[in-house]
């Protein structure tokens, strides 16, 4: 394709080719600190291409695909075309990851243990591992936790995160204006902007460590922490995980350790400080 | 061409100790956009390929494995269902090449469940899948219509837990097509495989990929189909091979499969015009995985209905169909 580029994120390698330079510029401008893998071989390509022969000229349009794809998916604007980079590689990861199990969840780091939080979008996750990354936490990703079938360790996926709505303001005051992406206004999910994970995130990407805590946060509601019962995690995990049953028993036996292993919290929260606070003491308290 | 790329590697493995990151794209693209990644993973298993694409062909060859085992599950619970009923269950394609262990099945993509059973048969079988927990895809009355008065199989089911398709043939062509197989034939001449599971036999085999690639559809998947059929030719005796294919009027059709095969995965073959066109639309994918040579793939899509229906109903049927908002793309 015209545009490319060769981004590796963790233990993944995609190529991206788009029929137009911007999406690939705005990726090489904030994945700049990222190894650079130009003309390695790749797990996946992403392809942004025009819907139609037509759409490529007038009023822009990408339909995202690759190796893997979906025959309807929604057509995108051409000035959300990082965000159809984004979606591109997820999509890849959803529908063709093997080597480990995938986790829709967002995941930090201390002392070697890790912290898992998952949630459906907008619970607050990716926000408050973005938070985190920046109080003394590493970030180690805000999509997918990659539980490893042997050793049962949490491996890092941290891409660009993505920010939505409100959470926009609360961490581009936080982190500065530098390590933030475009606005890109009104998509399906409302407005997103994308932040770029701290260098010792980018540096660490292949490392991962023991998870030693799982949550589930919900943002807005008044302060609550509820245990969950082992069958509820179990169900919950296997519907956030997109390769859950194509890796079949090994991911069964992963993910019965993982819950037995793991404890686990509900945590409601009307404030990101609120959720901090309650974050550190439920880590303090874990053991 | 990466389609060629990908060619190449099939007929000859050790072609690919030679390729650079960009020629490893392109074949992998090409491999998984013609779901022949699974084949190519086992062609290659005792060749030295560079660190980075030893994980993913690995995962092919799991992923083909889960696909083979599904798929028998699958074939398992239709002769489950089917038992009360006493009648054969011919296994076809992608599932037939797995549970015989035959070399096409090696790595090969299985999509859906297809069996064949006579026509006399089929409402009865219809009514025990639904009685099992398959139920219908397509909720349209005309599409409906259009598989039982004119297709060669039901309309696609499938199970409500499983969500797996089934695909119940009675022939292997539409019945508007030109050739007439001989379903009768087919069936009485079956092999059993194991556990109440048929297959047909190794010449009808050939006759049915054939007939499959190049007298219905608009060659969507031909490389995967082809390299069914390369198999396949291994495994049948030519001059029976060419009686069988007298019989059900394909004659031309397994001549020109066998051409083919032989051209694109063999030792070579002398190729006529006709087949020179066939070949350049099964080498239309780029080093991205896109589909080229838009005209002529655009012109097979429309042989495709050609050879499906003589003209006035072809027109009736696009009209219908313009209709309901469908739009070849």
């Amino acid at each position: 394709m015209n545009h490319a580029l060769t981004l590796r994120i963790g233990p993944a390698t995609f190529r991206i080719g788009a029929a137009w330079p911007q999406p690939i510029a705005q990726l090489q401008r904030l994945y700049a600190a990222y190894p650079d893998v130009t003309g390695q071989v790749a797990d996946f390509t992403v392809r942004l291409q025009p819907t139609s022969m037509v759409r490529r000229w007038v009023r822009p349009s990408i339909f995202i695909t690759g190796d893997h794809g979906l025959a309807d998916a929604a057509p995108m604007s051409l000035s959300h075309g990082l965000l159809a980079a984004e979606m591109g590689m997820n999509l890849q990861m959803a529908l063709g990851w093997r080597r480990h199990l995938l986790l829709h969840a967002s995941s930090v780091e201390k002392d070697g243990c890790v912290l898992v939080m998952t949630g459906e979008s907008g619970s607050g996750k990716s926000t408050l591992a973005a938070l985190l990354g920046e109080r003394g936490w590493r970030f180690m990703g805000d999509e997918f936790a990659l539980l490893d079938l042997d050793s049962g360790a949490i491996l890092p996926f941290p891409r660009l995160v993505s920010l939505k709505n409100r959470a926009i303001d609360v961490v581009a005051d936080t982190v500065g204006q530098a390590h933030m992406g475009p606005l890109l206004a009104a998509t399906a999910k409302g407005d997103i902007r994308h932040m770029v994970p701290r260098a010792d995130a980018v540096a660490r990407m292949g490392e991962g460590a023991m998870p030693a805590l799982l949550l589930f946060p919900r943002f807005g509601h008044a302060p609550d922490i509820r245990p969950v019962g082992q069958g509820e995690i179990f169900m919950r995990l296997t519907q956030a995980s997109t390769n859950y049953v194509a890796l079949g028993e090994p991911a069964f036996v992963a993910l019965t350790r993982f819950v037995r292993d793991v404890p686990a919290r509900a945590i409601d929260f009307p404030t990101g400080e609120d959720a901090i606070a309650m974050v550190e003491r439920l880590w303090e308290e874990r053991a | 061409m990466s389609a060629a790329l990908l060619v190449r590697a099939l007929r000859d493995p050790a072609s690919v100790t030679t390729l650079d990151a960009t020629g490893w794209n392109g074949l992998i693209a090409a491999a998984r956009a013609e779901r022949l990644i699974g084949t190519l993973a086992f062609r290659l298993a005792e060749i030295a390929v560079p660190p980075a694409v030893q994980p993913i062909l690995a995962d092919a060859r799991t992923d083909a494995a889960r696909e083979a085992r599904q798929a028998l599950w699958e074939a398992d619970r239709a002769v489950q269902a089917l038992r009360p009923l006493d009648v054969r269950v011919i296994l076809l394609k992608g599932t037939a090449y797995a549970a015989a262990g035959l070399r096409a099945g090696q790595g090969r993509f299985i999509g859906d469940l297809d069996i064949l059973v006579p026509r006399d048969r089929l409402s009865a079988v219809e009514q025990a899948l639904i009685a099992a927990g398959w139920e219908w895809v397509k909720k349209d009355a005309y599409d409906d219509a259009y598989y039982r008065q004119w297709m060669h199989e039901l309309p696609p089911m499938i199970h409500r837990t499983r969500d797996r398709m089934i695909d119940v043939h009675h022939t292997i062509l539409p019945l508007t097509a030109r050739p007439k197989p001989d379903a009768a034939a087919l069936i009485a001449d079956a092999e059993p495989i194991a556990d109440g599971l048929y297959m047909l036999s190794a010449e009808d085999r050939v006759c049915h990929a054939a007939a499959h690639m190049l007298a219905d559809g608009d060659l969507q998947g031909g490389l995967r189909n082809l390299w069914d059929i390369y198999g396949l030719l291994a495994e049948c005796d030519p001059s029976l091979l060419d009686q069988r294919a007298a019989h059900h009027g394909l004659r031309a059709h397994v001549q020109q499969a066998r051409r083919l095969a032989l051209a694109l995965y063999g030792d070579g073959a002398r190729l006529t015009l006709w087949d020179h066109l066939v070949r350049a639309r099964l080498l239309a994918r780029d080093g991205w995985g896109r589909e080229t040579r838009k005209a002529l793939v655009f012109a097979f899509f429309l042989r495709s209905h050609w050879l499906r229906m003589p003209p006035l109903m072809l027109a009736r049927h696009l009209w219908t169909k313009w209709r309901k908002g469908h739009r070849p793309t």
